[in-house]
């Protein structure tokens, strides 16, 4: 599709000009608040005479190059695809753990809602608690729609409307999998994503309408809505992604994206440091382009938190990776920025307080994120710098990114000699004597989200022993609660790092720069071997480091699945934790598996909004694999991806509103999610009851009789408290009704093996797996076997599943 | 320590916890429950007290009262590596939604479990699970055993030391026909 912006000189030569509205749906593209074509006639001579100097605005006119036939549900609406929301939530039923007892979202509370009680709007506790999933997911999906609306003004005003997407060339025909599913617009250009995203932000508005006092009043309605927006928040992103991509030079598709570096211990701390924390890549790209332009990027560090991280390494493959969003606090405080540059999202709200105590200069770059600093986006460079290397002013807001980018350099430049790398960290000696003053009160420890016995490592400190504090350093998420809690003010953070700090300067390992998109090559390549289970699955380890261990389980679970040739799928800040560890043999996870999409692949697609890649590829099995119609057909390829495609999302440390949202769009299209312990915070789960054979009846499309499957997958979204457990439900949710016989018997050696090793017993669900003999691994037969005779087994049919009476072809 | 939640932010309580003040009341509630069930978290593995870990303390109440147990996460392997089978294995949420159910028959299909014991699972998560369970299965008896105050319970335990854990469980068990 191309909207065309244009200006006529000559229009008299046309004899008729029609402008074709082909239908409801594509109605939305011609809202004549956009100024989308502009039409000037100096001079046309006519039939009917001489026109001068008319200039017509127009919505748009669609130059339909897309030639698929648009499906059933372009731009769904938010009740659009109630149906197949509501066949997923009859499958996979809420289980509601209320975080709090009351309402508090308007004056008619605080109204108590425990255990039966109504609120003063008529409202109950299952509403409440499915409202305030919504809620998170809409704040989730706007916040991602949002960095793309940036993106796409700020590249268009750079590179313009007419600039030609290109995600991966030649091996990327679907371009925009996501969003030409859900929207039925085929993206070509930069000013087509601008259609895009005026769809998702309209659902988003709808989306929190409903949020108000007094409008939706039923929980499956309110779950609905999650599901929608959170498919939004999957168009969202990947407009973000495919616009940055495009545009910034980013690998494109390639399963070979350059290797950069991570850690702490890869930063050069004798070169001046810019550090950029959160999610936008736009400040970044202007200081890497402005210290290019002067010569002197390999005089400077630029390093990254975080998302934007990832983006400026697959901008700019010298740029380092310092790592996760709770690495902020101890990289500032260990004094390693001389100058801290602050986007967007998942940024610590106290980073300028921090910067402040070791003279550290803060930029802040978005309007999300003003930091309460003065707007200098219009002073003059020299006079801004000379204010923060002065110490003036210790922070300053920067709107225009290649401002930014001056800045930023130069400041770090001329700071960088006088700060001398200060830092608010304590020697070994004070570590002791600071820990001496710990009266044991376990405020800490009570306010430690992860419960660590913080008090106990002060105790082994304050008698000089610190390596309780040293493994406090390794599991902890950086979160600085312990200090807020602490009476006697220790800065208890600042000692663990202390601690950690001979680790932290051994932190020198490797991640694969974002690759982006799947390319059509590579779903072609695993589309049938997936469907059929034959690959095992894939497993998408997604989302934030609030993990409940630290980042070593990330790396563990990513291997385990990786060595058993399932695809591994990495992004964010996951897939700088996979990267953070080595094996035996001194490689790093991304030097230990190949890159590609494919079985025993591991691949890190990018950043968050580079999630959308995962759910795109998925689409892709259905549409590139399958031949399934892709324009605005959601619920078939919703309904092809559940019943077939063994995928599973695993966001192990998810914390964010985000990761919420994230994982909204993964339930709509039937994906389940696993969530590490702290997932339990999203106070709803959504589970199916393995029992229960009424759950697990699908419709055979050949014959259209129903068919017991057995519970695959059998949640849609769970918690597992320990990483074993995690392993062991991944393996259990990549069972799908359509497995061939032989894709079943491998995917139950995975699962009994691990559940073996992990569990230490075997499976007491076994026998919902097998649907006939044929399923059964070899090695297992008597094992089996004897499990199915106790549970009175009977053999069923491998049907062509759907859970939609509409593709059934033949009923009998 | 007092009875307040023993993570301070978990406080969004209006209904809360009674308190157990000796071992000897939780002893008389399970007593007198006809279909009691224990569910046993991750952390049990974690905890160290006077040189045992929390599980053995929770093997002997188990063997002691007879109480089936219900192994979360990976610790059906534990149990079974210290030559105890617990009644079940399941996931955290999976055995919380089913007794959440007021129609689910128990492990044995022959009636729902009219007390819920809970111990063990990471703090927060122990939490919002008895906070789903006092919401949405009113009826339903909840405790915890452990040594942190978990206001959404029926009954807790205050904040205890492990000392103090370890001797309640130590005298739990022993009111048990089945104790030392």
């Amino acid at each position: 599709m191309v909207h065309h912006d244009f200006c006529l000189r000559n229009l008299g030569r046309f004899k008729k000009i029609v402008i074709w509205i082909t239908g409801k749906p594509l109605q939305r593209f011609f809202n004549l608040t956009s100024k989308n074509v502009h039409v000037k006639i100096d001079e046309m001579k006519t039939n009917a005479g001489l026109i001068k100097n008319l200039e017509l605005s127009i919505g748009k006119v669609i130059n339909d190059n897309y030639a698929e036939p648009m499906g059933p549900t372009p731009m769904p609406s938010v009740t659009a695809l109630r149906d197949w929301d509501m066949k997923l939530l009859t499958k996979y039923k809420p289980f509601y753990m209320p975080d709090c007892d009351s309402c508090c979202l308007c004056t008619f509370g605080k109204c108590d809602l425990t255990a039966g009680k109504r609120g003063a709007c008529g409202l109950d506790i299952a509403a409440q608690s499915s409202r305030i999933v919504m809620i998170a997911c809409a704040i989730g999906a706007s916040c991602h729609s949002a960095h793309s609306r940036h993106l796409v003004h700020h590249l268009i005003e750079k590179y313009g409307r007419r600039y030609p997407l290109d995600i991966g060339g030649l091996n990327v025909k679907v371009e925009a999998p996501v969003t030409r599913l859900v929207t039925g617009i085929k993206p070509e250009t930069l000013g087509d994503l601008d259609d895009v995203l005026a769809y998702v932000e309209e659902q988003v508005t709808q989306i929190l309408a409903t949020a108000h006092t007094g409008q939706e009043s039923c929980n499956l309605d309110f779950e609905s809505k999650a599901f929608h927006i959170g498919m939004c928040d999957h168009v969202g992103m990947e407009v973000g992604d495919i616009a940055q991509i495009s545009t910034l030079g980013y690998p494109k598709a390639d399963p070979e994206a350059p290797l950069v570096k991570l850690g702490i211990a890869s930063v050069e701390r004798s070169k001046p440091v810019v550090m950029c924390i959160g999610h936008n890549v736009v400040p970044s790209v202007g200081i890497i382009d402005y210290a290019k332009e002067k010569k002197v990027d390999d005089k400077i560090e630029v390093v990254g938190l975080c998302c934007t991280a990832h983006d400026m390494t697959r901008y700019y493959n010298r740029a380092r990776i310092v790592g996760p969003i709770s690495w902020e606090l101890r990289f500032i405080r260990a004094g390693l920025a001389d100058v801290v540059v602050l986007d967007e999202q998942c940024i610590r709200t106290d980073v300028a307080e921090e910067a402040a105590k070791v003279n550290t200069p803060v930029i802040a770059a978005s309007e999300k994120n003003c930091v309460g600093f003065k707007n200098r986006t219009n002073d003059s460079t020299d006079a801004i710098v000379e204010d923060l290397v002065s110490g003036k002013v210790k922070g300053v807001l920067i709107l225009d990114p290649e401002k930014v980018g001056e800045v930023a350099v130069r400041v770090a430049q001329a700071v960088a000699p006088m700060r001398k790398r200060k830092n608010v960290l304590p020697s070994v000696e004070e570590v002791v004597a600071i820990a001496k003053t710990c009266t044991q009160c376990k405020q800490c420890q009570r306010n430690c989200p992860q419960d660590y016995a913080i008090p106990a490592a002060l105790k082994a400190a304050a008698a000089g022993d610190l390596s309780k504090l040293t493994d406090l350093y390794e599991v902890c998420i950086g979160c600085g609660r312990c200090e807020s809690a602490c009476p006697q003010g220790i800065m208890i953070h600042s000692l663990i790092v202390k601690a950690g700090e001979k680790s932290m300067y051994c932190e020198d390992n490797l991640c694969r720069s974002g690759r982006g998109a799947v390319s059509d090559v590579e779903i072609r390549n695993v589309g049938s071997p997936i469907v059929l289970g034959e690959i095992p699955g894939i497993v998408a380890i997604v989302g934030c480091s609030n993990y409940p261990k630290g980042g070593k389980d990330v790396y563990d679970i990513a291997r385990e699945f990786a060595s058993r040739r399932y695809i591994v799928v990495l992004s964010g800040c996951s897939a700088m934790s996979a990267g953070s560890y080595r094996n035996s043999e001194g490689k790093t996870l991304y030097e230990e598996f190949p890159g590609g999409f494919e079985a025993g692949g591991v691949s890190n697609v990018g950043s968050c909004v580079a999630n959308s890649h995962i759910a795109g590829a998925a689409i892709k099995v259905a549409n590139i694999f399958a031949k399934r119609p892709l324009r605005g057909n959601y619920e078939e390829i919703a309904d092809y991806i559940h019943n077939r495609l063994g995928a599973v999302g695993l966001a192990w440390g998810a914390y964010s509103q985000k990761a919420a949202a994230i994982g909204a769009g993964f339930w709509r299209l039937g994906v389940p999610v696993v969530v590490g312990p702290h997932g339990s915070k999203y106070r709803r789960m959504l589970l199916g009851r393995k029992e229960d054979p009424s759950n697990w009846n699908v419709l055979d499309a050949r014959t259209g009789e129903t068919v017991n499957v057995g519970p695959a997958p059998e949640h849609l979204f769970n918690v597992a408290e320990t990483k074993e457990e995690c392993i062991v439900q991944i393996a259990k949710l990549c069972f799908r009704p359509n497995d061939t016989w032989k894709g079943r018997a491998g995917k139950l050696s995975h699962y009994i093996d691990l559940h073996k090793r992990y569990m230490g017993v075997m499976p007491n669900d076994v026998h919902l797996y097998v649907r006939t003999m044929a399923d059964v691994p070899i090695t297992l037969k008597d094992e089996i076997g004897k499990i199915l005779e106790a549970n009175n087994w009977k053999e069923t049919v491998i049907p062509d599943p759907t859970l939609l009476p509409r593709m059934v072809r033949k009923m009998k | 320590m007092s009875c307040e939640p023993w993570q301070c932010a978990e406080i969004a309580s209006t209904k809360k916890a009674n308190v157990i003040q000796k071992p000897e009341i939780a002893v008389a509630m399970m007593k007198k429950a006809q279909r009691p069930l224990l569910i046993v978290g991750s952390n049990v593995t974690e905890r160290w007290m006077e040189g045992k870990q929390a599980i053995d303390y929770i093997i002997d109440l188990a063997n002691a009262s007879k109480i089936p147990v219900v192994a979360t996460a990976h610790m059906v392997g534990e149990f079974i590596k210290r030559g105890y089978t617990p009644a079940a294995f399941w996931n955290a949420m999976e055995i919380s939604q089913r007794v959440c159910d007021p129609t689910w028959m128990g492990l044995d299909g022959k009636g729902h479990p009219d007390l819920v014991i809970y111990v063990g699972m990471p703090y927060y998560m122990e939490a919002l699970i008895l906070a789903g369970l006092k919401h949405f299965a009113p009826d339903l008896k909840t405790m915890t055993i452990d040594n942190m105050y978990h206001v959404h319970a029926s009954w807790s335990f205050p904040n205890a030391t492990l000392e103090e854990w370890a001797a309640n469980l130590k005298v739990m068990t022993s009111k048990f026909s089945g104790g030392n």
